[in-house]
């Protein structure tokens, strides 16, 4: 039932490789957690890979929203990588599709970073 | 065939996975296809953790209700709890562009985007929220 997260670097962009559910307190938790870990050692270039995340509540959704302003706030950039058909559609209903820089290859959304 | 089982749980997120699952299972027995259970399920999550979120706030002394029916023509869930009582003239709209980057206030707007039909009614103390889901041809002799 919970999300775990897994963190690796490619060329300067921290992956976080998460799978399993975002929602109120469990994901939810764990993803503002991890970016503000991230953001407080300086790790400011962020791609959340959503390839294995099936299943994203209204809390999970807030989460990624404070997540991608956070990391802006911080004059850094957070991109989503692979979504589920699930999480595209609740994007899409909440208008935030087009907020997110959202990529399907993983090599593209790497290079895809303003500072690369 | 008609059906209805209902719950009063605590104020917890056990109580929310319950009600999802509970809603899982009726979306199922009901002949609903997997995009119709998913949003089913995602709808009542989320009125089971207004439930216990913003209504009764944790509050251990405070329960939760979860009815869940099937009239044979319509799936019909109420989600009631013990708390101040919610306005739904009061939220604020998600999609509007000075709200769309909040971390919070997307719940109720689901609800209504995948539900057919949702109803407030004050239960002083408390709201109790009512989803309705029609049922098509096929759905109706499940």
């Amino acid at each position: 039932m919970s999300m775990k997260i897994s963190t690796r670097q490619v060329d300067g962009v921290t992956i976080l490789d998460l799978s399993g559910r975002i929602t109120l307190g469990e994901g939810s938790v764990q993803l503002r957690n991890a970016v503000r870990e991230l953001l407080g050692k300086g790790s400011k270039d962020i791609l959340l890979n959503l390839a294995d995340v099936n299943y994203i509540d209204s809390s999970g959704i807030g989460e990624l929203v404070s997540a991608f302003t956070a990391t802006r706030n911080q004059g850094g950039e957070l991109k989503l990588l692979k979504l589920t058909k699930k999480v595209h559609d609740l994007l899409q209903i909440t208008k935030l599709y087009t907020v997110f820089d959202v990529k399907d290859d993983e090599a593209q959304a790497v290079a895809a970073f303003s500072r690369k | 065939m008609v059906s209805r089982f209902s719950y009063t749980l605590d104020s917890s997120l056990d109580s929310v996975n319950k009600v999802e699952q509970a809603a899982e299972q009726l979306a199922q027995k009901s002949g609903l296809d997997e995009d119709q259970t998913f949003q089913l399920t995602m709808a009542v999550r989320e009125a089971a953790v207004n439930a216990v979120l913003h209504g009764n706030a944790y509050d251990p002394e405070k329960k939760i209700t979860a009815s869940f029916e099937n009239d044979g023509s319509s799936l019909i869930i109420r989600i009631g709890d013990q708390g101040n009582g919610l306005d739904p003239t009061t939220l604020p709209d998600p999609l509007a562009p000075e709200n769309l980057l909040n971390g919070s206030g997307r719940g109720i707007f689901l609800i209504r985007s995948f539900m057919d039909e949702v109803h407030f009614k004050l239960l002083h103390p408390g709201t109790e929220l009512t989803l309705i889901k029609h049922l098509g041809p096929t759905q109706k002799s499940a």
